[in-house]
């Protein structure tokens, strides 16, 4: 026995760390694109830093916490939420026209985008594989209720459900239930509470 | 087009890879992938239209076997090489041919700004046809070329529930024929309509629809 696994050893070295297929070829184009002056290494590196770490949930969950506790901010961002974001300072990449959605004991809201993957950069960040996987694609629209199951979001029986298929430049945001027992929190400890995927629709929180 | 990329509806995908919390890259070449798709120059005529374009026009094997990056691998590869800036030999070889051209103005990373609005409204003379509370029937369009109506929202009957204005239209900016501004309404269509009477009647799906997808209904 220790014999042969020393054999199979010899024959087939361990290559559980060399890089994936897609991480070689990545590299290769990278590397002609820039000996072609196509792109340059440091600007790759700064819009993976911004949009990765400087934009992000967070924003979008100022926007929720603010519209929590300012009735007429929140009126704002019911009826022009672009403006009501301007206020803010984060509007920007893939988020420059914005409609925000509240939910309600009535009305569960759930956004996708069914041909590809539009997402509100500068308020939720880069959007998660699930969000862009092709089963959330292909059965939100068409089964919203037991997506939302599978997600762990139960709904009371009078609930609508409204999907938003995000098809053009336009944007949708979540304004989740703010939730109970979160009376005495300040802006910033209500912020902290709001998460990505409540802003999608597919999380409710809890205090 | 009516591609695989058009996949609302579609039954077979299996369950969400849904984690709590997931975070947006799994591996490092996925960031560089990230950061090469908006760090680099692009073609003097490109548009996030044909952008999305193009990776519809995948073919369909590819486009369901690749991961998320790959795809936009995928569209870096092909828009380089159709626009010219580099040949399929030296992507073949990952290197620059002997004394070909290399450019000097590509993007510094004082670009890089998250925060600058992109706006895609554009003032029309034009009056729009329709009105929220408006009764709208999408039509029955097939084309070869782009669209965002996607196929489970046509020839179907819904609500105008938002005017927009007048948006750039895909159809004609992602094939280089104009922005064409046309006025963008959200269409509100029940699960009904969509989807027959085993569909749940307190549900519904919303979407943005051009008004020449549109008529009265």
């Amino acid at each position: 026995m220790a014999e042969k696994s020393k054999h199979a050893a010899h024959d087939h070295p361990d290559l559980s760390h060399l890089p994936s297929d897609a991480a070689l070829r990545v590299r290769a184009l990278e590397s002609l694109l820039i000996e072609k002056g196509l792109v340059r290494p440091e600007t790759i590196d700064e819009y993976v830093e911004k949009f990765e770490h400087e934009v992000g949930p967070h924003n979008g969950a100022r926007v929720v916490a603010r519209s929590w506790i300012d009735p007429e901010f929140r009126t704002r961002l019911l009826e022009d939420a672009t403006s009501a974001i301007e206020e803010m300072g984060v509007l920007g990449a893939q988020a420059s026209d914005v409609v925000a959605v509240e939910n309600s004991e009535s009305v569960h809201n759930l956004v996708v985008c069914t041909l590809c993957s539009c997402y509100p950069w500068t308020l939720l960040g880069i959007p998660p594989s699930w969000y862009k996987s092709y089963a959330y694609r292909s059965r939100v629209v068409r089964e919203p209720r037991a997506v939302l199951q599978d997600f762990g979001v139960e709904l009371n029986e009078n609930v609508e459900v409204r999907v938003w298929d995000s098809t053009a430049e336009v944007r949708y945001l979540v304004v989740p239930e703010r939730p109970t027992g979160t009376e005495k929190m300040n802006e910033q400890e209500l912020a902290a509470i709001v998460s990505r995927d409540s802003m999608i629709g597919a999380a409710r929180l809890e205090a | 087009m009516d591609g695989v990329h058009d996949m609302g509806g579609m039954h077979g995908f299996g369950p969400i890879p849904y984690e709590v919390n997931q975070e947006p890259f799994h591996d490092d070449w996925e960031r560089r992938v990230w950061g090469l798709m908006f760090a680099t120059t692009p073609p003097e005529d490109g548009t996030l239209d044909g952008v999305r374009h193009n990776l519809e026009n995948m073919p369909p094997h590819l486009y369901l076997s690749y991961r998320y990056y790959e795809r936009w691998l995928y569209h870096l590869t092909t828009t380089v090489i159709a626009s010219g800036a580099v040949t399929l030999d030296e992507v073949l070889s990952g290197k620059a041919a002997p004394n070909s051209l290399t450019r000097t103005d590509a993007a510094g990373p004082e670009s890089v700004a998250p925060y600058s609005v992109t706006q895609y409204r554009r003032e029309v003379d034009a009056a729009p046809r329709f009105s929220v509370g408006d009764k709208v029937r999408t039509k029955n369009l097939h084309p070869r070329g782009h669209t965002r109506l996607p196929r489970y929202a046509r020839d179907k009957i819904g609500e105008v529930i938002l005017h927009h204005g007048a948006h750039v239209l895909p159809d004609t900016n992602a094939h280089h024929k104009g922005e064409c501004p046309t006025h963008l309404y959200c269409i509100k269509f029940s699960a009904r309509e969509l989807w027959g009477s085993e569909a749940d009647p307190r549900d519904s799906t919303s979407l943005d629809v051009w008004e020449c997808h549109l008529e009265r209904a």
